[in-house]
């Protein structure tokens, strides 16, 4: 690993000025992902600015039912918080659905937020890979693509949004609240992350003195009936192929609200706003949730190693909202 | 650690001054500040018991308790669990759930035993304190249960964090059933 300036900051004016001054500068939280990617030479900050005594770790309720979230609130912490997992199961399953018991102890939820891709061919630096090194191309669109993406992709890069805890919040309407010495900010997760287009590089909405303070999410009683479903290549400790995040509340027979968010499908985490569009108001059951899933798949491109994912998420939707109306298990 | 007015890069190699407290004992250490805690145990302080398997927090070998809580001593820097208290195999003294993993042929190597005993530690604390799994919140869904039952079922989700490429799984689930009851 390259040498680097190493500073601790005692609180979040420190840390916002200290990154003001220092461009090359990355905030380092439970390192996770950040200490894997400076070993690999893919982040080559000269400066690492650590955050994690700031006092960022609470989960508070809100004044009408909402949870606000710290931004150094650990994985494990947040999965396990009795208003997380009253309020919002999807989320609480979603997390602990994610990576390794010991990695959710260390993993924040700021740090998932930031979360890069897992696609294999960002990470071998013998590769070409728009988003490691812009304008180099991309090995992957007709490499060994099995687990990259279908929905959101671009001639540039088809590389997933690893995060299993980034789909709850997509689906629940999350905030992210950010800080710099211009001031606050708040993003709408939905907003967070970017699309790659032309330009895969740029992953989300932070500017790169700016630092997401907390997460909060608004009240949203439909999430009390809330469902994370994760498909992958082994039952534990694996990345999602498909997952599926879906709130359903059912009245008279017919979808009186839904949320549907979906992840390892897509560059970013995806809200299947197309497929609400249809559910909302239509009848409960089978018949209303193949069309909606297939709606929202419609635009899905695939290949030959991942088309199957186009497939497995229709089925992953409708068996999900199949669990959250009781027809089935 | 204070702030530094002015955060420049400095020259590569440069070393500070890192305080751990390891297995109940106060260490001081010169350290770049890249060192990765499992080095900083292995190469700075002769602790080998910790191990370096993948080195990308992939496999769970370097399993040690920061505070009781476990953690993957290969992804984070020595620098940031100053003033921590941290234990390795090597201060896990009891012995309870080595016997166990003899008794049981949980390991066959034994490259991964000592992240899988630390990790076992730390997943017994979370249990105890009313921590959920994927299975407990999948099977239960269940926002009041605190104590799901540790069932085979519940030990491999909860230790999935740690491989053991001889496949001695059978053996370390046993061995951490027989310490938990």
């Amino acid at each position: 690993m390259r040498s680097f300036a190493y500073v601790s900051a005692p609180d979040v004016a420190s840390a916002i000025t200290a990154i003001g001054a220092s461009p090359n500068a990355k905030f380092i939280g439970g390192g996770t992902n950040l200490v894997d990617l400076m070993r690999e030479d893919i982040e080559t900050p000269d400066t690492v600015i650590d955050i994690t005594r700031l006092p960022l770790t609470g989960i508070e309720e809100l004044p009408g039912g909402g949870v606000r979230i710290g931004a150094l609130v650990r994985n494990s912490h947040l999965a396990a918080d009795r208003l997380i997992r009253t309020r919002y199961p999807m989320l609480s399953q979603a997390l602990l659905s994610g990576a390794s018991g010991q990695l959710r102890n260390m993993a924040t939820v700021g740090g998932n937020l930031l979360q890069r891709t897992r696609c294999a061919y960002f990470y071998d630096s013998a590769a070409a890979c728009n988003k490691r090194e812009p304008g180099s191309g991309c090995d992957a669109i007709g490499g060994f693509n099995r687990n990259l993406g279908v929905l959101g992709v671009s001639e540039s890069c088809i590389a997933t949004n690893p995060s299993d805890m980034c789909v709850a919040l997509a689906a629940l309407d999350a905030i992210v609240e950010v800080e710099s010495v211009r001031g606050t900010r708040r993003i709408p997760l939905a907003d967070f992350h970017r699309l790659p287009g032309s330009t895969p590089h740029l992953e989300t909405e932070l500017a790169a003195d700016e630092l997401v303070t907390a997460v909060e999410l608004p009240a949203l009683p439909v999430a009390a009936k809330s469902r994370y479903r994760k498909v992958r290549d082994r039952s534990s400790y694996a990345f999602a192929l498909v997952s599926v995040a879906a709130a359903l509340d059912v009245r008279d027979g017919m979808v009186s609200e839904v949320r549907l968010a979906l992840g390892g499908v897509a560059t970013k985490p995806w809200r299947a706003h197309e497929a609400e569009r249809i559910l909302l108001g239509a009848p409960a059951g089978e018949e209303s949730y193949q069309r909606a899933a297939a709606a929202e798949l419609s635009a899905a491109v695939g290949r030959p190693e991942n088309e199957f994912k186009i497939e497995l998420a229709r089925r992953a939707i409708v068996a999900t909202l199949r669990a959250l109306d009781g027809s089935v298990a | 650690m204070t702030l530094h007015p002015e955060v420049r890069p400095r020259p590569a190699g440069h070393t500070m001054e890192v305080r751990l407290r390891v297995n109940g004992a106060d260490r001081t250490l010169q350290l770049a500040p890249q060192v990765s805690l499992l080095d900083a145990l292995r190469e700075h302080l002769g602790l080998m018991g910790t191990k370096k398997g993948c080195d990308q927090g992939a496999c769970g070998a370097c399993t040690v308790l920061a505070d009781g809580e476990r953690i993957n001593a290969c992804l984070t820097l020595a620098v940031q669990y100053t003033g921590r208290e941290i234990t390795t195999i090597e201060g896990v003294t009891d012995g309870e759930l080595q016997r166990a993993f003899v008794r049981h042929d949980g390991f066959q190597c034994g490259y991964c035993t000592s992240g899988q005993i630390c990790s076992a530690i730390g997943m017994l604390a979370e249990h105890a304190a009313g921590m959920p799994s994927a299975v407990t919140e999948h099977r239960h869904g269940d926002a009041e249960l605190t104590d799901a039952e540790l069932t085979q079922a519940e030990i491999r989700e909860r230790m999935s964090g740690n491989l053991c490429r001889c496949g001695a799984y059978n053996g370390i689930v046993d061995a951490i059933q027989e310490v938990a009851r």
